[in-house]
């Protein structure tokens, strides 16, 4: 058979392609459940360790429903929404919003963009204590990066973080979803007095600017992550500023 | 043995050493400086690779008579393309953290030269068991640089093996600093052009007059 003429050329390509495509298609049907739970048990694991609970794939489904005791989402003047599945909320639609926000800065588009935003809150309970977490999203240095951080009953003070990244470089910006990274974040105040300050993150330490109540350490070699990071931070505590207000009031008449 | 005769064997040991990949053909160096950051991603890495030489090698030398020679890059193409998914796929069900930190670089297999290379030079003209064995013992080299590159940047760089600490608590508290540099691109560079200059001088037939 002459295996250079065109018919051939073109029927032998052809064929070559649907078959690929029907063994890829079938792997990806077959392994989609698996790697969905594993999306999914990533998720609740990450929430979790935000509060500092340690989980692992066997037991984070369990210790999810153990912990987290109610979760709603709330707009961005701190209203409670009803009937809307904090857990399902899609965090890259909303953390798109948010950057964009932060890059309109004030203006007419911004203020429509924020009327539409959710915002999923996860409450959690563990040994008496009440922690709020908060999902965050942002842009990284090659792709998203997301975590979520916990703040403790006073709404001030950070009790965990955990941040993940979908291609950060590793060994570099990847290092920000190390458990060494995160644990700077435990103790520090997101509030100044009145205002919201959020978290820097320094270039260097944090103990040589002189900024330990909102300072974290960089990572060295991962700058532009550390302060997407950052920004990340900042922008999405932002759009719970209202909420954290009223809580904050409320927590203030029970006392 | 039947199944290893001595020019398979040949096939499966010579990109070891004389023929290696990375250090004697210059191949594949760009995920020889991306992943070798921390072991266990570049072990898997290795894997991965290993996997898809051994087995698009097996698939292209079974198809090398049927294939038409003007589509014959595509061809090869396709069939990396499609492993390369599929054991990303089997790596994201499987084993989510590594290939979390694996990231891009599963996907960017299919750039890596070996794999090109070893289809154009050898499993095109063969038949599929050596095309096997060829695929394999060139992973098996190219696996061999990666995994010794990064258990010295793992270990100069963050003070671990596997994630495990090897570098007592005691030296950091004395002063001892990981090694910032060796964890960025460039000093993989510079260990991979180490690991070529000590080959060298070790083997006769790599000596240049």
């Amino acid at each position: 058979m002459n295996t250079n003429s065109n018919l051939y050329t073109f029927i032998y390509a052809s064929v070559l392609v649907i078959l690929v495509a029907a063994g890829l298609a079938f792997t990806a049907i077959q392994l989609k459940p698996l790697q969905d739970k594993n999306i999914r048990i990533e998720k609740m694991s990450n929430i979790l360790s935000s509060a500092n609970i340690e989980s692992n794939a066997q037991d984070a489904e369990e210790k999810f429903k153990q912990y987290i005791t109610s979760s709603y989402a709330v707009n961005t003047k701190g209203e409670k929404l009803e009937g809307v599945d904090a857990f399902t909320i899609d965090m890259v639609k909303v953390g798109k919003a948010i950057g964009k926000i932060a890059e309109l800065g004030e203006s007419k588009e911004a203020e429509s963009l924020k009327a539409e935003l959710q915002l999923p809150v996860f409450e959690c309970t563990k040994e008496g204590q009440m922690f709020v977490i908060f999902p965050l999203r942002g842009k990284g240095l090659w792709g998203p990066i997301w975590g979520y951080i916990s703040l403790e009953s006073d709404y001030n003070t950070i009790f965990g973080a955990s941040f993940d990244h979908k291609g950060e470089t590793p060994g570099l910006g990847a290092e920000i979803s190390t458990k060494e990274f995160q644990a700077q974040f435990v103790g520090k105040k997101i509030y100044e007095g009145e205002d919201l300050v959020s978290i820097t993150v320094h270039k260097g330490s944090a103990k040589a600017a002189g900024d330990l109540n909102h300072g974290v350490d960089g990572i060295s070699g991962g700058t532009i992550t550390s302060k997407a990071l950052e920004a990340m931070v900042r922008d999405c505590l932002h759009g719970y500023e209202s909420f954290l207000t009223i809580k904050k009031s409320e927590t203030a008449k029970t006392e | 043995m039947s199944l290893f005769s001595s020019k398979d064997l040949k096939q499966l040991t010579n990109p070891l050493n004389l023929e290696n990949p990375v250090t004697v053909q210059i191949l594949g160096i760009c995920s020889a400086l991306a992943v070798t950051v921390q072991v266990e991603p570049a072990v898997v890495m290795s894997i991965s690779v290993t996997a898809v030489t051994a087995f698009s090698n097996l698939i292209i030398s079974l198809l090398r008579n049927t294939i038409p020679s003007r589509i014959r890059i595509i061809v090869q193409l396709v069939v990396i393309a499609a492993l390369v998914i599929i054991v990303d796929q089997i790596l994201k069900a499987y084993n989510y953290e590594v290939s979390k930190q694996l990231s891009v670089f599963v996907g960017l297999i299919i750039t890596n030269c070996i794999l090109m290379g070893r289809l154009e030079a050898f499993a095109l003209g063969n038949k599929p068991w050596p095309s096997f064995l060829d695929g394999l013992g060139n992973g098996a080299g190219y696996s061999m640089i990666l995994i010794m590159v990064a258990i010295v940047r793992e270990f100069f760089g963050s003070g671990s093996i596997w994630g495990i600490k090897l570098i007592p608590q005691a030296f950091y508290d004395m002063g001892y600093v990981n090694n910032g540099i060796i964890i960025l691109p460039p000093m993989a560079l510079i260990l991979l052009g180490i690991i070529i200059w000590v080959q060298r001088i070790r083997t006769k037939e790599l000596m240049e007059a």
